[in-house]
């Protein structure tokens, strides 16, 4: 178990550190980062005093370097646009955008959990291809576009929710249903698939012999073998949903880690956006390692692997 | 595979036995050729219908539109559509905020997405098969590597990356392909080199490689071949991802630039007029929601009609 757990973090140490690298590359595409960063109709000597201010006249390698250290000191930069430090900008917004993601998860679970129970009880049935149908058609939905369906419907019809801004649970409803919705259908079919392997074992087959209710087989037997796998992927999607926050925390201009990316690039305010793309990475990396972690400490044929 | 041996059994049972049985005619006389499997598969047929439809209405966008999808009328601003009392059979669709006919943008906003949805499934396929080729065939360190790119690639939010690239290059069409193109062959890696992995150990691999045939003849003629149901399937859901995601990009600004019709930028151009005039965003938020809708039921389809055993 050690011997794994020591592989695994070497893993993830690695992988983070080649995310910094695309990171902090991604600036440099263009070729000549200070020109991207002037902005238009920006003079030969603005350019110029922007590339001494940045230290964009050293070799790429050392501001790489450089940039990397001062990251692991606590040192995350200073934003181009709002003129303050990256580092508690960022982490001020991070509580929201986590929040957004849980609630997400939570709904996709609240709905894919009975539908897909249900269409593994009822398999091949009318039920079935209803659930099918619902997942099918869920997927094929923008989720832009379901959100503005949504503040049609709930803001502006019915005046329930606001349309936009942060503060108040009410504000975290919509987000939540339109990005939560999109992985809904994913673990529908995961837990379908389980629950049909599931009810077809042995022991479900004696549960039942011995007079249990079909309520306790399918919740207490079934169900409890059916969601393991789930678990790893809700790891993976729960990193999904932060990146699609951008989009999402966008439309409702939800004051979070997503929102302020969208306006860390519309502003070219790149300081900010190589280290959101980064913390999304990390945390999505954690996420893995600690989902991977949990299953070898589960079922001890993973470590050995 | 093959259910054609019950068929000489059936008289059999029938003349032993003393009654003659209820007729079972359409089980026993099944023959399940292809094509009878593909008209059969009803997601198969309706999926590649829609599909079809789409792409002649796009490929002959110019003799279906009524009107230059890019000439503005600006006497006929956000014209409804003929089912609203004040539509006109002139503009079906009505017209957007400059007066364009919505129709002929819709027409011409196929094409937009489906060249996204086909160049971006090649370029990422591309690069995926590839690497999940190597993987699973070589094994090793070769795996090793692939697996670590999967890794770091999946660990990167996809639609910042390529917000933040198209904003640093700047949007246009062919970046958006490209960037999306880079970026999205994971899911082709994964299954290529789980699919190879089984497909190298066959029988057939190891008389190749006994005969003497060439690394890349065997990649390309022995294994390829073989995965290549798993390959058409990832294509149309990775064609359908990526055309959410560039309606996405667009959407936020940041992807296919105005005056293109494409449809995420044509939601985003009309979002603030949506209160009055729900349609605006409604047709082409519907037009997406069918091709994604068309394309993954293809792909479900093509999916059930080569792994048949795989949906119980």
């Amino acid at each position: 178990m050690i011997g794994y757990l020591f592989k695994r973090l070497g893993l993830a140490v690695l992988v983070a550190l080649t995310v910094s690298i695309i990171a902090y590359l991604l600036l440099h595409l263009t070729g000549d980062p200070a020109v991207a960063l002037a902005g238009e109709g920006a003079g030969e000597a603005d350019i110029e005093m922007i590339r001494k201010t940045y230290g964009f006249d050293r070799p790429l390698a050392v501001q790489y370097a450089d940039w990397l250290w001062h990251i692991v000191r606590g040192d995350l930069g200073t934003s181009v646009y709002f003129k303050t430090a990256v580092g508690p900008l960022v982490f001020s917004k991070l509580e929201t955008t986590l929040l957004l993601a849980l609630y997400a998860l939570a709904f996709a679970l609240c709905i894919s959990v009975p539908l897909g129970v249900l269409a593994a009880i009822y398999k091949n049935s009318w039920i079935d291809r209803l659930c099918l149908a619902i997942a099918v058609f869920g997927q094929a939905l923008p989720n832009f576009f379901f959100a503005l369906i949504l503040i049609m419907l709930f803001s502006i019809s019915w005046r329930m929710l606001p349309v936009s801004g942060s503060g108040t649970w009410q504000h975290f409803v919509m987000p939540a249903i339109a990005l939560g919705y999109y992985v809904a259908p994913a673990f529908m079919r995961l837990i379908r698939a389980g629950m049909i392997e599931v009810l077809g074992a042995d022991y479900i087959r004696t549960a039942r012999a011995k007079g249990l209710s079909p309520s306790t087989v399918i919740f207490k037997h079934a169900l409890r073998n059916a969601i393991v796998p789930v678990v790893a992927l809700a790891a993976v999607q729960l990193g999904f949903l932060l990146g699609g926050s951008v989009v999402i925390e966008t439309i409702f201009a939800l004051d979070g880690l997503g929102y302020l990316a969208y306006q860390s690039i519309t502003f070219k305010d790149f300081p900010v956006t190589q280290i959101i793309v980064l913390l999304l990475s990390v945390i999505y990396i954690l996420l893995t390692l600690a989902s991977d972690i949990a299953n070898a400490w589960l079922d001890p044929r993973i470590r050995v692997a | 595979m093959s259910i054609s041996t019950n068929t000489p059994a059936a008289p059999a049972v029938q003349t032993l036995s003393g009654h003659i049985p209820k007729p079972v005619g359409s089980q026993v006389s099944r023959r399940r050729t292809i094509w009878q499997r593909v008209s059969q598969n009803k997601a198969l047929t309706i999926g590649c219908g829609l599909l079809a439809i789409i792409i002649i209405l796009a490929v002959f966008a110019p003799f279906f539109s009524p009107f230059d999808p890019y000439v503005q009328d600006l006497a006929y601003r956000t014209v409804p559509p003929v089912w609203y009392e004040k539509g006109t059979w002139l503009h079906p669709l009505g017209t957007d905020q400059l007066g364009r006919d919505y129709l002929s943008r819709l027409f011409y906003g196929a094409r937009i997405s489906l060249l996204i949805g086909i160049s971006v499934a090649c370029i990422s396929g591309l690069i995926g098969t590839t690497m999940g080729l190597l993987a699973g065939y070589f094994g090793g360190r070769a795996d090793m590597i692939v697996s670590f790119l999967v890794t770091t690639r999946l660990s990167m939010p996809v639609i910042l990356v390529a917000l933040a690239t198209v904003a640093i290059v700047g949007s246009s069409l062919w970046v958006v392909i490209m960037v999306l193109g880079l970026l999205k062959w994971d899911r082709f890696a994964v299954v290529m080199r789980s699919a190879t992995q089984q497909v190298r150990s066959m029988e057939y691999v190891s008389a190749a490689q006994s005969a003497g045939a060439s690394t890349f003849r065997i990649l390309m003629t022995e294994v390829l071949p073989n995965v290549m149901p798993h390959l058409i399937v990832i294509a149309t859901l990775e064609a359908a991802s990526a055309i959410l995601l560039e309606a996405a990009l667009s959407f936020l600004g940041l992807g296919v630039q105005p005056p293109l019709p494409s449809w995420g930028l044509m939601i985003s151009e009309a979002k603030s007029y949506m209160f009055f005039s729900f349609w605006l965003i409604a047709i082409p938020g519907t037009a997406l929601a069918i091709l994604i809708f068309a394309i993954n039921l293809a792909g479900d389809g093509l999916h059930q009609l080569f792994s048949p055993e795989e949906r119980a």
